[in-house]
């Protein structure tokens, strides 16, 4: 897969840290599920955490503590074994196109997820979430339909699963993410034979520009 | 009462090497034979630095030495998927210590996490060439972040060490968000330069 739009440098080293939401960080994960160079990437960010590991303070344990583990050990604990890596050439895909870390959410299929029609040629499905602000949802947009214009009063962030699109910051094809900040108007047109289907996580409900637009948001809701 | 247990002395670059080295020899002996010795050994290691980070992040003592037992047991089943050219054994466990603080604190598990770690573990089939980087990393990172300047230093530190969220570490350095990331991408770039050299 030939990716070229990838996570923001400060995106990567928030999700090694942990400080993503669970939206934002199921957008992340799906896209790193995808993004041979980003799994790499957040391995550089993870060693900052390995480094601040080994500097950290050091207070003495409770008496007893390795005692505590021990016994638990040997009240039986299943252990992982190795994994053997697959061949190269299946990718990071697995069967099916959905990325792993979005399966416990939607299922394996596209098919079976209940889209709902929110304006002719647009679908959406909400995901819903535990202890989350954000909002995550998918979108299925039919081929040469557009999003209104919009900009955003927080960050967004998009993966494209199946399908292209282009905006005003280029071509998205599957596998790539758009990781905005709140500055970013766009307007995103889809250019596949197929519907474009794409994970989003906003911080802030989209602004959609135009009279047209802003009557429509309360009914697309997003 | 918190009585530092560090009994080691300062290190060289070769002493880390060579530290480093048998760090992941104890998690080899554990995964292959289950060896409790070597267990120990890294439980005395990381056990006490796993504490003070997660009490460095706000969480209570008891709370922090329940987040150890939870590390440590992670690390005892975990042991054979450990890959010493993936990162060094600190960044293995500072990440099981990290998901381990998000399942205590948030009802959505850190389920993507892991699907990340399966496929990374499934299909980024390991090279001579990472192996080299995975050797030698542990020192290059250290040169690498005492390399940044103070101002990345802190906010790494805020981040990675502490656990705040980027909002926070904005208002203790009283600096815009943005400067936050800049920061942060900064100090990211650097590392990613200097780990690149070796190759």
């Amino acid at each position: 897969m030939s990716i070229h739009h990838h996570l923001d440098a400060a995106t990567l080293m928030r999700y090694a840290s942990g400080d993503l939401d669970t939206a934002f960080t199921v957008v992340v994960a799906s896209h790193l599920a995808m993004c041979d160079a980003c799994r790499e990437s957040v391995r550089v960010a993870e060693a900052m955490g390995g480094q601040c590991l080994d500097d950290a303070p050091a207070p003495m344990l409770s008496d007893g503590a390795f005692a505590r583990l021990s016994h638990a050990i040997d009240a039986g604990v299943t252990r992982d074994t190795p994994v053997v890596p697959r061949a190269r050439e299946i990718g990071s895909q697995h069967a099916s196109d959905v990325p792993l870390p979005l399966r416990p959410f939607v299922g394996d299929t596209f098919d079976d997820v209940s889209w709902r029609m929110i304006v002719p040629g647009v679908h959406r499905h909400r995901i819903e979430l535990a202890d989350t602000q954000s909002s995550l949802y998918m979108l299925k947009i039919g081929e040469g339909r557009k999003m209104p214009e919009h900009g955003h009063g927080g960050p967004e962030m998009t993966l494209v699963m199946r399908g292209s699109y282009s905006d005003t910051l280029g071509h998205y094809g599957a596998g790539d993410v758009a990781d905005l900040d709140e500055h970013v108007e766009h307007q995103p047109i889809v250019n596949s034979s197929e519907p474009c289907i794409c994970l989003v996580a906003t911080e802030e409900p989209t602004q959609f520009k135009g009279i047209v637009s802003r009557l429509m948001q309360p009914f697309v809701g997003i | 009462m918190l009585k530092v247990l560090r009994v080691e002395k300062p290190m060289g670059d070769r002493e880390r090497g060579s530290d480093q080295q048998m760090m992941q020899s104890l998690i080899k002996a554990i995964a292959e034979s289950g060896d409790r010795d070597a267990f120990e050994a890294l439980f005395a290691r990381f056990g006490p630095r796993i504490k003070g980070m997660m009490i460095s992040s706000g969480a209570t003592d008891d709370m922090a030495e329940d987040l150890v037992q939870d590390v440590m047991m992670t690390i005892w089943r975990k042991a054979a998927l450990y890959s010493p050219e993936r990162g060094n054994v600190s960044t293995w466990i500072f990440t099981i210590a990290r998901n381990a603080r998000i399942d205590r604190l948030r009802r959505q598990p850190t389920q993507p996490y892991v699907d990340v770690d399966t496929i990374t573990l499934e299909c980024d089939a390991p090279t001579a060439e990472t192996q080299v980087i995975g050797s030698q990393s542990d020192a290059r990172v250290r040169e690498a972040v005492e390399l940044l300047p103070d101002e990345q230093k802190a906010v790494i530190e805020l981040a990675f060490l502490r656990f705040k969220p980027q909002s926070t570490i904005a208002k203790e350095l009283n600096v815009p968000i943005g400067t936050v990331k800049s920061r942060m991408r900064l100090a990211y770039q650097k590392l990613k330069e200097h780990l690149e050299e070796l190759r």
